[in-house]
């Protein structure tokens, strides 16, 4: 497993935000993260980007316990995070937002032949068409293309665990559907991809797995293909469907 | 790497080489094009230089004399220098209102060293620049790591900075500066050959920049320019530099059999050096870079790992620093220095030149050039005005009203650039 989460427990003061939390993501599937809003989504999200700490669980990558205590050793591991207000500077254009923090230089100056070639490769790898010229300012982009740019800026480096907030919130159909493929692709290429929405046709379409929270617990981790939306409608609102989900749902342990 | 990288032998881009005169019109259809979705760029400035000329040429013909060229570039030295070090704070979204002031103690300082002191050159213009640096580390530094707006701690310094002025003086009073080397630098001329070397040294580093440049983005295989592209901009800047060495190599003196007056003045050389420097490190460095960034969106140079409250103190930096510059400059030029040195509207005036010029209040966006052709813009307009006799009031009154049209013209190619998508 690239990323296993074991028994992982948040809290803000008394508030228990995360318990006991389980969730293991291996590369090559896009696994959904789903649940209503304040199930704990965002928090398990920052947890695993190191910035907040875990009171309780263990994160493992490769098999093997890390401290993640920031973004900083987040991306170490490989760990790159698309936030859902795409981190990106509209008076720049697309290859220097692409390197931004992480220029190529030769000796004092910027390689910008460099970073463009490298970056054409990249959005080539990931088959992105849509983008026509490098050297535009992002803020002439489309809110699909802005969204590319931020999920090439992810794996630009040597990302192997890609989570996206919400991706697709702000999106027409078209873009959406751009954005989606391009989510396939990146787990077609062998990355493992933690995919966070509310929209289920979105999950369905995109999903290997999908894990539902409800109220800061793991309601159920299921395969996508035997499992219908309703089902994941009803873990989302009660944490339970027929045999599925939690045992009992009002926040006590059993 | 965990994406597999495929390169791709040709692109079409490469592959369809189109002949000179067809690349030529598709690349100014380029520029058009980004003309009308909103990036005017420096053409608003450089269509107010070229319509103020015809003006004031047609109405005072003595305004187009070569003697009131060089003579208009010193006047517009010290406030082009201060509005270049302006346009780094106005990239992050800052502002600095002292500046002008700044300079004036900057010129103090010097002008103390060298005369009352009686000591060399190199310390008063080194003390002048370290003064200025120094002036800009304590105000970035108020401003990153206390929070308090620029606006209220440069208008502290604003006010403080006049007093200090006044203490330096001693309660107002004039001190000459007698220092050839330093009276050089806005008085001063080239000798002609030099004049003509410069201007060799300078077009064949500029080739040579822009051919290797050229020929990187072919290997590369990358979009480039076509090479005719590259060709006649370097052709228009060889014409541009022989026609204005040509000019200033002229005689220029009133009366010739007392007093000879020919050659590039040495302000114009420290004017294009500074470009130089600032426009590569503003376009060409990291340093450069993350200034864009923090003004375009703070939070994304954060999340990118760029050091940002370095940047921001390294601009405020830059701009003290050049108002030291600036200040050397408009001393050198009154040769002494008094209470008013680098103050009245100095400062307002630099800020108008980085706006005229095409630099945002709102951060982001801004060059150097922009201060350049903004600065000549001002200064055309004071030394025209001053020609045709008309009283500094209606000066006042211009250059306000230009101001106000180059700010109208940056918020509409902004609403403009809204309809396109931008911003």
């Amino acid at each position: 497993m690239l990323l296993e989460l074991t028994g992982l427990s948040k809290r803000f003061g008394p508030v228990e935000v995360l318990s006991d939390v389980d969730l293991a993501i291996d590369a090559g599937e896009v696994c959904a993260l789903v649940g209503d809003n304040g199930a704990g989504k965002s928090t398990l999200v920052k947890c695993i980007a190191g910035i907040h700490a875990i009171d309780g669980g263990t994160i493992n990558v490769d098999g093997r316990p890390r401290g993640i205590s920031g973004p900083r050793d987040a991306a170490a591991l490989g760990i790159e995070i698309v936030y859902q207000d795409l981190a990106l500077c509209d008076n720049l254009d697309v290859v220097e937002n692409l390197f931004l923090g992480r220029e190529r230089r030769r000796g004092l100056v910027l390689d910008d032949d460099a970073m463009e070639q490298l970056a054409a490769e990249t959005l080539e790898s990931l088959a992105v068409r849509t983008i026509r010229n490098l050297r535009q300012p992002v803020a002439s982009l489309s809110g699909g293309q802005r969204q590319t740019v931020a999920i090439a800026k992810a794996v630009l480096w040597n990302s192997r665990l890609v989570i996206l907030d919400e991706p697709t919130a702000a999106l027409g159909v078209a873009q959406t559907r751009q954005v989606l493929e391009l989510i396939r692709r990146l787990a077609d290429q062998g990355l493992a991809v933690l995919y966070i929405s509310h929209n289920l046709n979105d999950v369905f379409a995109v999903a290997d797995r999908i894990a539902t929270l409800y109220l800061g617990r793991m309601a159920a981790v299921l395969d996508a293909a035997d499992t219908t939306q309703s089902q994941v409608v009803e873990l989302i609102t009660s944490g339970r469907s027929g045999s599925l989900g939690l045992i009992d749902t009002n926040g006590v342990r059993p | 790497m965990s994406t597999p990288v495929h390169l791709k032998e040709d692109r079409p881009e490469a592959a369809t080489e189109p002949g000179p005169a067809r690349a030529i019109a598709l690349h100014l259809k380029g520029y058009w094009n980004e003309v009308r979705s909103g990036e005017v760029g420096a053409l608003p400035a450089v269509a107010g230089i070229i319509a103020l000329c015809a003006f004031f040429g047609f109405s005072q013909p003595v305004f187009l004399s070569v003697g009131n060229l060089a003579n208009l570039f010193g006047q517009g030295a010290a406030v082009a220098c201060i509005a270049m070090g302006l346009v780094f704070v106005l990239v992050i979204g800052e502002i600095d209102l002292s500046a002008g002031f700044a300079s004036g103690v900057c010129a103090a300082i010097m002008a103390v060293i060298l005369t009352d002191w009686g000591w060399p050159w190199p310390i008063g213009i080194g003390a002048a620049l370290a003064t200025g640096m120094l002036i800009g580390l304590v105000l970035g530094t108020l401003v990153v790591k206390l929070g308090i707006p620029s606006f209220v701690v440069t208008l502290a310094a604003f006010l403080a900075f006049q007093g200090v002025v006044l203490m330096i003086l001693k309660e107002g009073t004039n001190i000459t500066i007698n220092d050839e080397t330093v009276k050089a630098v806005a008085g001063g001329n080239l000798e002609r050959w030099q004049g003509w070397a410069l201007l060799v040294l300078t077009v064949a580093a500029y080739a040579a920049l822009q051919l290797q440049r050229w020929r990187r983005r072919v290997e590369r295989s990358l979009v480039h320019e076509p090479l005719a592209v590259v060709l006649a901009r370097i052709g228009a800047l060889a014409a541009l530099l022989t026609g204005t060495v040509f000019l200033f190599n002229l005689e220029r003196s009133a009366n010739p059999q007392i007093i000879s007056l020919t050659g590039v003045p040495v302000v114009v050389v420290l004017l294009g050096a500074l470009f130089a420097v600032w426009t590569f490190v503003l376009h060409r460095t990291r340093f450069g870079r993350h200034l864009y960034a923090v003004g375009g969106n703070h939070e994304a140079a954060v999340r990118a790992g760029v050091a940002v409250d370095r940047v921001r103190i390294g601009a405020f930096v830059i701009c003290s620093g050049m108002a030291a510059v600036g200040g050397i400059v408009a001393a050198s030029r009154a040769a002494s220095v008094d209470p008013n040195t680098g103050g009245s509207n100095v400062l307002l005036l630099s800020v108008g030149a980085a706006v005229i010029g095409g630099a945002s209040l709102f951060g982001g966006k801004g060059t150097v050039r922009a201060a350049l052709l903004g600065g000549a813009v001002v200064a055309i307009i004071n030394n025209g005005m001053g020609l045709m006799g008309l009283s500094a009031g209606v000066r006042f009154g211009v250059t306000g009203a230009v101001l106000l049209l180059a700010a109208g013209v940056d918020a509409m190619s902004r609403g403009r650039g809204k309809l396109f998508g931008r911003h």
